[in-house]
């Protein structure tokens, strides 16, 4: 039993280190002076003041991006799945599973069939809406289903019909009722979406011109062409950026799963 | 305030007639009950009065002389108190009762003045910052009520309000609610399935069937004069007394009991605390099982009557199971209706 238990968790910790190694390493390469000569060369802070005067317009246009998509996610996916969720049948799941089709197609085929259709749109196309409307159409699912779901188990028709009987009207009762109720499935979808669009690489990679480079894009940019302790700084600054987003996701989806069940 | 409806009768899409043309009027400060089995028509009148069901063409739905029929809910200014009470889970008790008191856009002092007035008449003064979350079964009822008499409605409407609570509550909320009721002197609709409930809160009991309106009175005029044996069923569990009836006798397999009068096309019924156990009785019976119940034995008699009887026995000893029995009916308590299929 007490064997039993000792080998599955060197099993769990092995797992973790084959993960998690080459991560710290990749961050250690970033605070070290030179990398082929090893933390013995001492440690700075030189490459990451680097990555910032070089790629701090990725840095704030991969913030402007996440923002925007949250923004249009908010006005487009909390009035479709309050439309979806007080409407049920089968129309409805049709619907669903249309909007949730971005993500079964791969961001690539997503990227190429915009291009098609908005490539020769010159003012569009070099703009950075044309990766926002990329990563709207990614994450827009996210937003849908987390709200979907947690509206989906309140009694909705029953609470606005007891919000209408006391003389509150359509928007009174989406204000006060709809979007307090429906609150953590929107904080959950809202970090869904800001986690994805600033981490999305395949779909921006394909959209992204040289002068609108995202996080992502800028670091596989670093790899490319730049020493490689100034990349490893960058996957550190990228690190300190989305992994507290990822917790806080993790977080906010237990609570709105906790609601919807 | 007066409500009349007239013809309003409800169709769904899918061809069910749910409600037939009904119509009813009811005083200021009346209390009635809409009584029936499910599916039988009384939610659907209910949310017609509320303004959540539009009627078919050609009803009509008065408050005193104002025709509503068009009116959207929000402005019909009605209070309701919904069976799963509808409180918002995202407010507490004092905004979920504020509510619609906000929604008249009244000044903030005045709201929260007569929020705590309605507070105070449902001895809910100490649960004011409570989240809905945090109240018992019996409270939730009570702050579904005070948020539905909050904003001064014409009408109040009450669907199954106490369904949702365990039987001993129930008892006690019934009570509450009567007194509760009265003292808010609000015309009030109650659509409840519990004859008990419907006997002992309403003013008028209208029993409803099949969509329709089987009959309406005091509950007294119910239970004494059922127009029907739907009625004498439904209210007061009256049972049936199968046989022929010649002149003013009818003839039962157990013996001939005398009728209040002549009788052609009429069925008898009787109900359970009305048969008496008694040596000089006309009838007899073979006694099939007594069980205690405190107060009194209720007693299975077989031989009667097609069914066995069910009768309430209140006296110190019960009649052996298997021994036969004589029982007598005052002819005042066999109740007439007109002779139907046996009722659902």
């Amino acid at each position: 039993m007490r064997q039993a238990k000792v080998f599955q968790l060197s099993v769990t910790l092995l797992a973790a280190a084959f993960l998690i190694v080459p991560a710290i390493m990749s961050v250690m390469a970033g605070v070290t002076a030179n990398y082929f000569r090893g933390i013995r060369s001492g440690l700075t802070l030189k490459w990451i003041g680097q990555v910032f005067e070089l790629y701090a317009d990725s840095i704030l246009l991969s913030l402007y991006l996440a923002l925007g998509c949250l923004i249009a996610t908010l006005i487009i996916g909390v009035p479709a799945a309050y439309g979806l969720a007080r409407n049920p049948g089968r129309t409805s799941r049709v619907l669903e599973e249309f909007v949730s089709l971005p993500l079964a197609v791969p961001g690539l085929a997503l990227a190429l069939a915009l291009l098609q259709l908005y490539g020769t749109m010159k003012g569009f196309r070099t703009s950075p809406a044309f990766i926002l409307v990329g990563h709207v159409l990614y994450t827009l699912p996210f937003m849908i289903r987390s709200v979907l779901a947690v509206l989906a188990a309140t009694d909705l028709k029953t609470l606005e019909e007891g919000a209408a009987t006391l003389g509150a009207g359509p928007w009174q009762r989406f204000r006060d009722i709809v979007v307090p109720n429906a609150m953590p499935g929107i904080l959950a979808g809202a970090l869904t979406v800001v986690t994805l669009s600033v981490g999305e690489f395949n779909l921006t990679w394909m959209l992204h011109t040289p002068y609108l480079k995202t996080l992502p894009v800028g670091l596989a940019d670093s790899y490319a062409s730049m020493r490689l302790e100034v990349a490893s700084a960058y996957t550190l600054i990228f690190f300190v950026m989305i992994v507290p987003l990822l917790m806080a996701m993790q977080w906010a989806s237990d609570r709105a799963r906790r609601i919807a069940q | 305030m007066t409500l009349t409806l007239k013809n309003a009768a409800k169709t769904f899409a899918d061809g069910t007639a749910a409600l037939k043309p009904t119509s009813l009027a009811v005083q200021t400060g009346e209390i009635v009950s809409l009584l029936g089995p499910s599916g039988c028509g009384k939610t659907t009148l209910l949310r017609i009065i509320a303004g959540l069901e539009a009627p078919d063409p050609g009803g009509q739905v008065l408050f005193d002389a104002d025709d509503v029929t068009d009116l959207p809910v929000e402005r019909r200014q009605v209070g309701m108190v919904f069976q799963s009470y509808a409180l918002f889970p995202n407010m507490s008790v004092r905004a979920n009762i504020g509510y619609g008191l906000k929604m008249q856009k009244l000044p903030r002092a005045e709201i929260e003045a007569r929020v705590d007035e309605v507070l105070e008449m449902c001895r809910l003064s100490d649960y004011a910052d409570r989240a809905i979350t945090a109240l018992s079964g019996g409270q939730r009822q009570r702050v579904a009520l005070a948020r539905a008499v909050a904003p001064r409605p014409r009408i109040l409407l009450l669907d199954e309000p106490l369904s949702a609570l365990d039987a001993a509550l129930r008892d006690s909320l019934r009570d509450e609610l009567a007194r509760l009721l009265r003292r808010f002197e609000i015309t009030a609709i109650f659509v409840t399935h519990d004859q008990t409930e419907a006997l002992a809160i309403a003013d008028r009991v209208a029993v409803m069937r099949d969509g329709r309106i089987e009959q309406i009175g005091r509950p007294e005029e119910l239970y004494r004069r059922p127009a029907s044996a739907f009625v004498a069923t439904f209210v007061g569990h009256a049972l049936a007394l199968d046989g022929d009836v010649t002149g003013s006798v009818l003839a039962l397999p157990g013996g001939n009991l005398p009728l209040p009068g002549a009788a052609p096309h009429l069925s008898a019924y009787v109900r359970p605390e009305d048969i008496r156990i008694t040596p000089d009785g006309p009838l007899e019976a073979r006694v099939e099982s007594a069980v205690f119940l405190g107060t009194h034995y209720r007693v299975t008699l077989a031989g009667v009557t097609r069914h066995p009887l069910v009768a309430i026995h209140a006296a110190p000893e019960a009649p052996k199971t298997g021994s036969i029995v004589r029982l007598d009916i005052a002819p005042g308590a066999v109740l007439m209706v007109p002779a139907e299929g046996p009722a659902a």
